[in-house]
């Protein structure tokens, strides 16, 4: 069978169809054996060259993809943009084809600007894969999410998924609403209503704002953090206020008589979002999440690459 | 050019159990010796040949390695992409290795193979057996120590495998390439 990833770029779980959802899932499966063998490490890009392009701060996303690049044997050049001519005027497609004239062939772009990737990949001559465009989308780490659910709960197929928090400024709530639609998951959304898009039921994800009627309705919720940067005015009274009504803590889990897997895409700002005592238990797979990662990222740039 | 029948259920059960005999004459006890399987299609043949040396009580790991990885014709052509199941969860460290694989023709896919062998471990040594030997076609240095039978074909020409298992058939066929 030969290579039928129905895109050239990975720019939004909104572009992809469940197929190509399906073959990037298989494909991590054959990458995590990779990944646990004595030499985790493969020859198959050991000719392609990707710049990591992050105009805005990351620890896991660059760590994994960077790891994962290595795994393939890939040349990896890394870029963030506060030691960059970026801060002397350059603009974003100038920024790019200069490091694309150095025979660059694919591109990792983080950037604040919703929308970025994809303006990048109607102007620029390479293959380009969103990690994250302000508040749009991070298709990678919606697939890792699902990707790792799927792992402890098997299909997803019309099992119930709450998204919890700050959806409004949240790139990972848009791309995890897509990707679990796609694989037959229903979603809902829970948080302060100040916190969440007025235009959200057109996607068909109903809202709850009562958390424990949300909880005990989901098969997995994905806890969000409160992304204060992007917020230019306070959108709820205080934190304290935030956390009763919408904190992840031990009585709650207690109070709903269910065992539910617990997600969270980091980073945990523990005590608000989710208590500790949560994070740690047995029902969290945040660390497998990030182990996931990896391999979610190999897949992807091994699939992408055949496309070149 | 009609599909040409070149072994037969009858020959293939000659051809394993000679195959047998020779890496019993060569392994003794098999203790430090391994088969490994190369996906896709060495596996059944290495089930039979499994079965043929388990038949003269003797018991020997076999593994199944997945080369998709480490081809080196990625990004170069059309071909598979998929990749398969490896399982190999026993160590290769300071053991004879046996690669079994259905047909070999350029010498590329073991190459691939070998070169992901080396990712569990240093076997002491590694041979190779296969059931078909397209002989004069190989574009690496790399040549069999067990054989079945060798076959002279033309470029054009392809060697199906076919086992039971799958197509109720044991046979192996020549057949022109896009027939």
């Amino acid at each position: 069978m030969t290579n039928n990833l129905s895109i050239n770029h990975l720019l939004g779980i909104k572009y992809l169809n469940q197929k190509d959802i399906n073959q990037i899932f298989e494909t991590t499966d054959h990458f995590k054996e990779v990944i646990n063998r004595k030499i985790k490490k493969v020859p198959s890009l050991r000719d392609v060259t990707i710049a990591n392009l992050f105009f805005e701060n990351s620890t896991r996303t660059k760590i994994s993809f960077e790891l994962a690049q290595k795994r393939l044997s890939a040349d990896v050049i890394n870029f963030s943009s506060s030691a960059s001519s970026v801060s002397k005027g350059e603009t974003l497609i100038d920024t790019v084809n200069n490091i694309l004239s150095m025979k660059v062939d694919m591109v990792v772009l983080r950037h604040p600007s919703p929308g970025a990737s994809v303006f990048l990949s109607k102007n620029v001559n390479s293959c380009i894969i969103n990690a994250g465009d302000g508040t749009h989308e991070h298709p990678t780490q919606a697939l890792l999410d699902a990707y790792s659910l799927k792992e402890k709960i098997g299909s997803l197929k019309n099992k119930n998924i709450l998204i919890v928090g700050d959806i409004l400024h949240s790139r990972v709530a848009m791309s995890n609403i897509y990707a679990y639609q796609k694989l037959g998951a229903n979603v809902k959304v829970c948080g302060p209503k100040s916190l969440i898009p007025k235009y959200i039921e057109s996607f068909d994800v109903k809202v709850e704002t009562n958390f424990l009627k949300g909880l005990k309705w989901c098969n997995a919720v994905n806890m969000l953090r409160i992304q204060s940067e992007r917020m230019s005015d306070s959108y709820f009274p205080s934190t304290r206020d935030y956390v009763q009504q919408f904190g992840l803590n031990k009585n709650k889990l207690d109070s709903i008589n269910k065992e539910i897997i617990i997600m969270h895409p980091g980073p945990i700002n523990r005590g608000v979002e989710i208590t500790s005592e949560v994070a740690d238990c047995d029902q969290a797979i945040i660390l497998d999440q990030v182990e996931n990662g990896v391999a979610i990222r190999m897949s992807i740039m091994y699939l992408l690459a055949s496309k070149m | 050019m009609p599909p040409k029948k070149i072994l037969n259920a009858k020959q293939i059960s000659t051809i394993i159990s000679r195959l047998s005999f020779q890496l019993i004459e060569d392994h003794n006890d098999f203790n430090q010796t391994a088969l490994i399987a190369i996906q896709p299609r060495g596996v059944l043949f290495a089930k039979r040949i499994l079965k043929m040396l388990n038949k003269k009580s003797i018991d020997v790991d076999l593994g199944i390695l997945d080369i998709t990885f480490f081809r080196d014709d990625f990004r170069r052509n059309q071909r598979s992409l998929k990749a398969n199941r490896t399982d190999l969860n026993f160590s290769i460290e300071n053991k004879t290795i046996v690669l079994i694989d259905d047909v070999l023709y350029t010498g590329r896919s073991i190459r691939a193979a070998l070169d992901a062998l080396q990712s569990y471990g240093r076997p002491s040594s590694v041979q190779l057996l296969n059931l078909i030997d397209r002989r004069f076609s190989r574009e690496l240095p790399i040549q069999p120590d067990y054989c079945g039978i060798q076959v002279d074909s033309r470029m054009n020409q392809k060697v199906i495998v076919k086992w039971f298992e799958n197509d109720n058939e044991d046979s192996v066929y020549l057949i022109r390439h896009n027939d």
